[in-house]
């Protein structure tokens, strides 16, 4: 019983996580219809710019957080005017190589810059645990602060995407472009801002995971990158609940086969799941089923 | 208000406009009559921007906008209702019609605005919280026209308003169409039921694979013997 709970903890944890990188890559898939393979290494330039601050600077783990995101979605913004602005109107296979050559550019360039090795992050955070309703299984603190801070910005993300007018702006253009431009809406301004919250998303997640797992060097991107791409995908890609849905839903699954003994095999359970997702609803568990319009 | 000067437009290797030139008088309900494939749908979206001209002028009053972006032009109040009806479909009916304010900021015009499309289409007040994807053919027709009027246009671009609607709706829609007119918006209606087009309009042209073969006020065309053979039905 407590090993349950304790997995089912850390699998949040985790699924947190893949929920917030996931966000950036179905949003960005829903406005431009690009998968954004740089999206991964966006969060771990957030978890080093997390790093520089509270280990150089050192400032606490909120004004890290916030000034990371900040910094993250600036990045966003300028790859996607530099990178993808140009691509915009040539083959999809063609936009998705630039992502790749982006990915590598910032998977490389971070590694010029800081060196290979893998760095430690400091203690920022209280290191107590609690324990669970009488029970032997222990939360860590951290485990706390980081489903809190992910509830916190889907919240504000859901009350950004229904509630303020750039928000309506960003879902009219994944529903219909030619129609939203019909409306007078700034395409150009409406993928900024998509590109701006989600790089933000995936900064506040390089700065969990570096507090929480504590060790983060420049390729650690590429494969939570992928996972989060395969959470997007489980939930339908270009559905936002469906992304919070499949990062959850791949971190607890994760947990679950670590568990069971299985950690070797956890990476190809992800993969297992993406390709049975793909036979049997290629649109993802929430995809809606309409044809392309014609 | 509008004229279109000798203008060329590619689209995907096809030359689909050749040479085009018409004009839309300010105060009038002009349409242009054409096939499949014609051009008529490629004139209305370069002339909102949405497609770019190789060469050619679209004067607008007095300013040539053929540079200008989509959202530029809405702002100067020309306001295009595409083809097909996009609407955005999981978005509730009154979403879609404030989008349709998106460049504005007026909030208590926007409102009255919004209160006045309503009593144009009463429906649509019934329905304001529905999405619009559950919204019949015809409603949704009356849900872009009225969300096109939301930006406050003085010159509106309907492309194919009859399409795929059963003739007791066409009818409807019509007479929103010239009610529209009367309160002072020119129209220019994109069609190819020809007959309901030009028992409405003040003038009419016809288009032919990309180019004006044919042009007058309504009422010749609707006699003109070769407008009857190849659009009337005899």
């Amino acid at each position: 019983m407590e090993q349950i709970i304790q997995q089912m903890v850390n699998g949040v944890s985790l699924g947190s996580i893949y929920a917030l990188i996931a966000l950036g890559y179905t949003m960005v898939y829903g406005i431009i219809k690009l998968i954004n393979f740089a999206h991964g290494d966006i969060y771990m330039v957030g978890a080093y710019i997390g790093f520089f601050l509270t280990t150089y600077l050192s400032i606490g783990f909120f004004p890290a957080l916030i000034l990371s995101m900040i910094i993250c979605s600036l990045l966003g913004v300028i790859i996607e005017k530099v990178a993808y602005k140009p691509m915009r109107n040539s083959t999809r296979i063609a936009a998705l190589i630039t992502a790749i050559s982006v990915s590598l550019f910032l998977q490389y360039g971070m590694m010029y810059f800081v060196g290979p090795e893998t760095r430690t992050y400091p203690n920022i955070l209280p290191n107590s645990q609690i324990k669970l309703f009488g029970t032997e299984a222990v939360i860590d603190i951290k485990n706390i602060y980081i489903l809190v801070v992910t509830i916190v910005l889907m919240v504000l993300l859901q009350y950004v995407i229904y509630r303020t007018k750039t928000g309506k702006a960003m879902r009219a253009v994944a529903l219909d472009r030619d129609a939203s431009e019909l409306m007078g809406i700034d395409m150009n301004k409406t993928i900024s801002y998509t590109f701006a919250i989600g790089s933000a998303l995936a900064g506040a997640a390089g700065v969990l995971v570096g507090t929480y797992y504590n060790t983060i060097n420049p390729l650690m991107g590429a494969v939570p990158g992928l996972k989060a791409f395969i959470a997007a995908v489980i939930g339908g890609i270009g559905y936002i609940p469906g992304a919070v849905f499949g990062g959850f839903f791949l971190g607890i699954t994760e947990t679950t086969v670590s568990a069971f003994g299985g950690s070797l095999y956890k990476d190809a359970v992800a993969f297992a799941i993406l390709i049975v997702v793909l036979l049997v609803r290629p649109n993802g568990i929430f995809g809606s089923n309409t044809k392309e319009k014609v | 208000m509008l004229e279109l000067k000798n203008l060329n437009v590619f689209y995907g290797g096809i030359h689909a406009l050749k040479d085009v030139s018409f004009k839309v008088n300010s105060g009038e309900i002009v349409t242009l009559i054409g096939s499949n494939g014609a051009g008529k749908t490629t004139s209305l979206r370069t002339i909102s921007g949405l497609e770019k001209a190789k060469s050619g002028e679209i004067i607008y009053e007095g300013q040539d906008i053929l540079k200008k972006s989509a959202s530029e032009i809405v702002k100067m109040g020309i306001s295009h209702v595409p083809e097909g009806r996009r609407v955005f479909s999981t978005m509730s009916v009154l979403e879609n019609i404030e989008l349709g304010a998106y460049t504005r900021n007026d909030k208590d015009q926007i409102k009255k605005d919004i209160k006045h499309v309503f009593e144009l289409f009463p429906i649509l007040y019934e329905r304001r919280s529905q999405n619009a994807i559950n919204l019949s053919g015809g409603e949704q027709q009356m849900l872009v026209t009225g969300r096109a009027l939301l930006s406050r246009p003085k010159l509106l671009l309907l492309d194919e308003p009859s399409m795929g609607l059963a003739p007791i709706i066409v009818n409807e829609i019509f007479e929103i169409i010239k009610n529209i007119n009367k309160e002072g918006t020119t129209v220019l209606l994109v069609e190819q039921n020809a007959k309901m087009a030009l028992q409405s309009a003040d003038r009419a042209y016809i288009i032919t694979n990309g180019k004006i073969e044919l042009e007058g006020t309504a009422a010749e065309l609707l006699d003109n013997d070769l407008v009857k053979k190849a659009y009337l039905g005899g």
